[in-house]
């Protein structure tokens, strides 16, 4: 899969590393995301998936 | 000019909104049968003007991360839920009542002290704050109001840390917080208070920060952002009243409903006693169920959208129940019982969309620090009268304990 993150839409709720935190990380200097593998593994996309729609500004895509 | 099917027409008579609960563990039950029929309900507010009313968890969802929709105080229409509110917002604008681009660039400069990292850092500090209430309680003769003595204050001490307010001004910043923010007070009470606080000490307190910065929010916000220009003092004082006044009576609320709905639940506080490691879980589920923010979360149409089949056109006001969505039987089975083990996945206590709330992660861990301390410490702690004798208040945005009287 290949996941895509809007930094400038992002407003670090930091949901994305609850569901996924092997995935996403929170910026110690802004809270904002860090994406720490762009090219999980499948083991991961449901995990994914639920970053996705938890992430509350819409900033992570998904595509299989 | 219509490419859609949706309904424009007006489906049948107003609701008077808010309609009163009738059981204080519950949203009104007026709103399940709203909940399940197709069209979109209207209700008509406190000043006679008129809303869309979103029930529904999906569509409450798709409301609040759609940017068409404006949380901005000063679009015409716009349903602020009280005049109080609608006054406070205008003269105190921040963050919560802007639209993109200002809202990430305002919400940013707040970001980082209130990420999950930053909070589960200050665990300890937080540890500190509820075991120091604990000590007051338990000093104090019974029966004690859990709520006035823990619950209300607890998020004020938090707070006064996190802004860098000195130790010895958190009685006056406490005292003139209580009467600012106090059901009980007057308009004027209550105005004169805020000024007191925000306007003159507050502003004080800046003056000091810009000379003296510490590691605290209040000096970042000075030294990082007022002083090179990206934001007004005035703008800053906004802030500053939003983080105090956000979290106030929503964490004291869910604190000690927490608290109430856990002895009503024996089974199941007596698993968590036993079995620390629910306690997140759990925490979860009473969001979900209590969420005591019951005026709904207000917006304005900036472009035709539609929702739910229902067209709802730019200028139109929407008023979205979130805690109406966090009782619906088609993504929470047997919406309405408590259950400590329902494993939520999403709730929307906290809403949902850019202005999800700033402060969840603090609440969380509050909450947590609290259920994990409270009865480890009073084991024995019960309601000091029976069930049905704790009053509740419901005619505020915020769904309210009046007292709630304990003993162990």
């Amino acid at each position: 899969m290949k996941i895509t993150i809007n930094r400038d839409a992002c407003i670090g709720a930091g949901r994305c590393l609850d569901a996924a935190p092997a995935v996403f990380d929170q910026s110690n200097d802004d809270g904002l995301v860090v994406l720490l593998n762009p090219n999980p593994g499948a083991a991961e996309l449901a995990r994914v998936r639920a970053a996705e729609d938890a992430c509350p500004a819409r900033a992570i895509s998904v595509e299989e | 000019m219509n490419t859609t099917q949706a309904t424009e027409s007006m489906p049948g008579k107003d609701i008077d909104f808010p309609i009163p609960r009738s059981c204080p563990f519950h949203p009104p039950a007026e709103f399940k049968a709203v909940q399940r029929q197709p069209a979109l309900a209207r209700v008509k507010l406190w000043n006679g003007n008129e809303a869309w009313l979103v029930t529904r968890y999906e569509d409450f969802r798709a409301v609040l991360k759609d940017k068409r929709f404006s949380a901005d105080t000063r679009q015409p229409n716009f349903p602020s839920p009280t005049p109080g509110i609608l006054v406070a917002r205008g003269h105190y604008r921040a963050f919560v009542s802007m639209d993109e681009p200002e809202h990430n660039t305002h919400r940013r400069m707040l970001s980082a002290d209130f990420s999950r990292k930053r909070i589960d850092s200050m665990r300890p500090q937080l540890q500190a704050i509820v075991d120091e209430l604990v000590d007051e309680l338990l000093a104090k003769p019974r029966p004690v109001d859990f709520f006035k003595d823990f619950a209300l204050p607890f998020p004020t001490r938090v707070i006064c840390r996190m802004l860098g307010v000195p130790y010895d001004a958190h009685e006056f910043f406490q005292e003139r917080a209580e009467i600012m923010m106090s059901t009980t007070s007057t308009v004027e009470e209550a105005v004169k208070a805020g000024k007191e606080l925000i306007d003159e000490y507050l502003g004080d307190l800046i003056d000091e920060k810009a000379r003296h910065p510490a590691d605290d929010i209040l000096s970042r916000l000075v030294n990082n952002h007022m002083l090179p220009g990206h934001i007004s003092r005035g703008e800053l004082l906004a802030m500053s009243r939003l983080l105090l006044a956000a979290g106030h009576e929503t964490t004291a609320n869910v604190t000690a409903m927490s608290v109430l709905t856990l002895l009503r639940h024996p089974e199941q506080l007596a698993e968590l006693k036993d079995k620390p490691e629910l306690i997140p879980g759990a925490i979860e589920e009473l969001l979900r169920y209590l969420d005591p923010t019951q005026g709904g979360r207000r917006r304005v149409a900036l472009e035709d959208v539609e929702i739910s089949g229902q067209l709802i056109r730019a200028g139109e006001a929407v008023v979205a129940l979130n805690h109406v969505a966090n009782r619906d039987e088609l993504n929470f089975e047997d919406p309405d019982r408590f259950e400590i083990h329902r494993n939520v996945e999403h709730h929307v206590a906290f809403g949902d969309g850019i202005h999800q709330c700033l402060g969840q992660d603090l609440a969380r861990a509050e909450l947590e620090i609290v259920l994990g301390t409270l009865f480890r410490r009073i084991p024995t702690l019960r309601l000091a009268v029976p069930p049905e004798e704790v009053e509740f208040n419901d005619e505020r945005v915020v769904y309210s304990l009046r007292a709630l009287p304990i003993d162990w």
